[in-house]
């Protein structure tokens, strides 16, 4: 136990360095983008002088360098800083904008696990039957639809033809929980590729398990077909799909730009979306670090879990 | 602003949407002051009192702001209109109309000049008076604020304008200033309470609606404000609602979810006008649309190089192609169907003979200049494409250069020689003021005359109207002939209802007083 308590800590420091690389990183990006702040508020009015009083209201006039260190500094306080734009806490912004994101995220991985698994199962027990290409051909066939494309045709169709759905979430952002219906639409977009891709992993890990030495090897021993599909081939079937699924959560978590678009949710896409337009980079550098960290500890979260389910598989840090 | 405008723009917040967008220009106004539900507005019958209307605009992300100084946006113009009001607001035509001024008179030089309130009260049942109007002006004038009606203001020393009774100010000009009413009207000149400064907390307005909870990036909501001056609202309550897809809009108000969707595209308006299931409502002449040549540098420091350009230019085909036909042509004139417009000068049409004859004549045959442009407006990429095969007819290669549409017009106003241009409505007088003197802020033509410069301090200093139209009329015509905007097309603005909505004008450009206006219409 002490080799997985030494594993976890090196992932954590290493966690915290790919953190910091980030935030750097995107700080340097923001600044390179043409334009600051000022000019982007200024917009179609750009007059010098004005984006000049504007540089000076927002400290824009301070050396990049010195404006990166105070942020820090707060960071170490617990401070996120403020919007250059609003002058509101950035602590804020993404509390807000992670409300809705959580909830589509949330509403998502509920449905993704077991569709997901169920379906990988499904088409692994029956393989090469007709089960198993109809599940195949149709995770294709949706995987290979761009989300965009597929949340206009489910608008178009679900909630303006027949009616059966809202087409928005339109002025609901403060209460999504209270419109239900409005949520089935994106969580429909949000499902469509994960479940595709993670069906398809869980299919392929089942089938290699089931022809593996191990199970030949439970089955000379007569265990029943059923408890070695789902006590011995399961197991290891699903150390990839792990992985896959961590990625997927982050996904959620860091803000899907276009279904947050199309419905009108005002998750952290939405946020950031703005942040970057309007070059407010302590936002954007906030969400860097909340975007950092969800993707450190998933996928250390998804490693410890693969460990566990597949122990043999040595981890590597 | 953003753009896309029609298309895209809007995802951006800010500007871009300023700011894009937004707009241009800013402006706003109305028209007649009053109002309006004449003949000039959508739907029948009779206004009916109650319900809530929503209406979906683009905004500004978690940091919009309800302080209407800081206005911005359309939904920023359009939340601020609701609640605040301007001494002034523009008509159809953009001429300034007196809203929370009764009336206006100067003294024999414009220089002075005495504005008077109309009886009104703030949310909180206090008056209005002229302390408010001075706190409002002063407040926009502070130097460190960078607020956008600061420009427009400039004319007005605040120091020495003092109140000559609790609903009487004498402005105090620093030059004759014939057209301060339009100033009155800027964008963004709303009037606050005396002392507020926080606008996140309940904020006071004298405008028709009152302040009811405010959600930034999602939505805001209002109520009848009663005791409005010019008579309480037919509606209830007023919600917006924050949508910066445009299918999203669309999507939002086929699907009953709103009754009001602002900035739609061209191709939207087409599949859904007379279908029945929603009214589109084309707002005319709302966004000039153009080039603009820097005549202070090669190639086009030489007028006939400018004018070859002019002749270039199809108009016709600039229009469908570009605005997907949601517009009209121009003349290279900026204000079509404003006050002031010179609509006598014969309307240009190409003409690639004479513009191959004036580009040699110039010296300037094979020429090759860079178009600036951007995703930054509706209908520029496009424009910018189209007209690069126009030029080729006249043997002059376009390169079309594309840029960033968050510092878009920041790039422009200095570099480069040819970009994408568009402004939104405002009075001829501000286009000349703000673009066209030697010391404008934005003139991103570099149009710098000393003679022209005076024909505009000649019309401010112009009592009559008639002899003032005179003076205009004659720097357009120079303009026309010389000027360095090649000014294409002016864009519709448009809008879709639900089919129970009545009061919607439909002949109010973009940021005028009946644009966006929400107290004179009804739910059926």
């Amino acid at each position: 136990m002490s080799g997985l308590r030494s594993f976890v800590a090196r992932r954590l420091l290493l966690g915290v360095a790919q953190t910091v690389a980030v935030v750097l990183l995107v700080f340097a990006l923001t600044e390179a983008l043409p334009g600051d702040a000022a000019v982007a508020l200024a917009g179609d009015q750009p007059d010098p002088a004005r984006i000049a009083a504007i540089r000076e209201a927002m400290h824009l006039d301070r050396p990049a360098y010195e404006r990166l260190a105070d942020w820090a500094t707060g960071l170490f306080h617990g401070d996120l800083g403020t919007s250059l734009t609003s002058g509101r806490p950035v602590g804020q912004y993404i509390a807000d904008g992670f409300g809705p994101t959580l909830l589509l995220a949330t509403l998502t991985v509920a449905l993704l696990v077991p569709i997901g698994f169920g379906l990988g199962v499904l088409a692994a027990r029956h393989e090469g039957r007709l089960a198993d290409r109809l599940i195949s051909s149709v995770t294709l066939a949706v995987y290979a639809v761009p989300e965009f494309a597929l949340g206009v045709l489910l608008v178009t169709v679900l909630a303006l033809r027949l009616g059966w759905l809202p087409p928005t979430a339109v002025g609901y952002g403060t209460d999504l929980l209270g419109h239900p219906a409005a949520l089935v639409l994106p969580v429909l977009v949000l499902l469509s590729r994960p479940v595709c891709s993670l069906s398809r992993l869980v299919r392929a890990g089942m089938i290699d398990a089931l022809a593996s030495p191990y199970v030949a090897q439970a089955r000379r021993y007569g265990i029943s077909g059923t408890r070695i599909r789902y006590a011995h081939a399961l197991p290891g079937a699903l150390a990839p799909a792990v992985q896959q699924l961590a990625r997927t959560v982050d996904w959620l978590l860091s803000g899907v730009i276009v279904v947050e678009a199309l419905y009108v949710i005002p998750g952290l896409g939405t946020v950031l979306l703005n942040a970057v337009a309007e070059r407010d980079v302590p936002v954007v550098q906030g969400l860097a670090v909340v975007f950092g960290v969800l993707t450190v500890v998933l996928n250390l979260g998804a490693d410890l879990v693969a460990h566990r389910l597949a122990p043999r598989a040595a981890v590597a840090a | 602003m953003d753009d896309e405008r029609f298309p895209g723009l809007h995802r951006r917040g800010f500007l871009a949407a300023t700011g894009a967008a937004s707009l241009g220009a800013l402006a706003l106004a109305g028209c007649g002051g009053s109002g309006s539900e004449g003949s000039d507005a959508k739907g029948d019958g009779t206004p009916k009192r109650g319900g809530r209307l929503r209406a979906a605009f683009a905004g500004g992300g978690a940091g919009e702001t309800l302080d209407p100084h800081l206005a911005n946006l359309f939904a920023d113009a359009a939340r601020a209109k609701a609640m605040y009001d301007k001494l002034a607001d523009y008509g159809a035509d953009l001429s300034a109309q007196p809203r929370l001024a009764e009336k206006w008179e100067s003294n024999k030089t414009l220089d002075r000049w005495q504005v008077t309130l109309r009886k009104a009260t703030f949310h909180d049942g206090k008056p209005v008076t002229a302390a408010d109007v001075l706190y409002s002006y002063r407040r926009i004038a502070d130097p460190k604020q960078a607020f956008r009606a600061k420009a427009s203001l400039d004319p007005i020393d605040l120091d020495a304008s003092r109140a000559t009774g609790e609903r009487s100010i004498e402005f105090v000009l620093k030059r004759p200033t014939a057209e301060l009413p339009n100033i009155l009207a800027a964008f963004g000149a709303y009037i606050v309470p005396k002392d507020a400064s926080d606008f996140d907390k309940k904020p006071i307005g004298s405008g028709p609606f009152r302040f009811v909870s405010f959600t930034p990036g999602r939505s805001a909501v209002f109520r009848r404000y009663d005791d409005y001056w010019e008579g309480a609202p037919h509606l209830d309550e007023l919600e917006f609602v924050v949508a910066n897809e445009e299918s999203a809009r669309v999507n939002a108000l086929l699907g009953g979810q709103v009754e009001y969707a602002h900035e739609l595209n061209p191709t939207t308006a087409r599949a859904h006008e007379g279908k029945g299931q929603i009214e589109i409502v084309r707002l005319r002449n709302s966004a000039m649309q153009g080039f603009a040549m820097k005549t202070d540098r090669a190639p086009f420091d030489d007028k006939r190089v400018r004018e070859a350009f002019f002749l270039i230019a199809d108009r016709k085909e600039l229009v469908d192609g570009a605005l997907s036909g949601a517009g009209v042509i121009g003349n290279d004139l900026f204000g079509k169907g404003y006050e002031y417009y010179a609509d006598g000068l014969p309307q240009r049409a190409q003409d690639l003979d004479k513009a191959r004859a004036l580009l040699k004549q110039a010296g300037a045959e094979d020429l090759k200049v860079t178009l600036d442009t951007s995703a930054v407006a509706a209908g520029f990429t496009e424009s910018a494409g189209i007209f690069r095969d126009q030029a080729k007819k006249a043997g002059v290669t376009v390169d079309v250069k594309m840029g960033s549409k968050d510092s878009y017009w920041a790039d422009i106003l200095d570099n480069g020689t040819l970009c994408c241009y568009r402004s939104g409505a405002l009075p001829i007088e501000a286009h000349i003021s703000q673009r066209l003197l030697t010391d404008s802020t934005t003139n991103a033509t570099k149009w710098k005359h000393k003679d022209f410069d005076a024909l505009y301090q000649q019309a401010q200093s112009t009592r009559g109207k008639t002899e003032r139209a005179a003076v205009y009329e004659r720097m357009q015509r120079r303009l026309y002939s010389e000027g360095g905007f090649l000014i294409w097309g002016f864009a519709d603005w448009i809008l879709g209802t639900a089919r129970n909505v009545g009061g919607v004008s439909t002949k109010a450009p973009a940021n005028t007083l009946d644009w966006a206006r929400f107290d004179k219409v009804w739910l059926a």
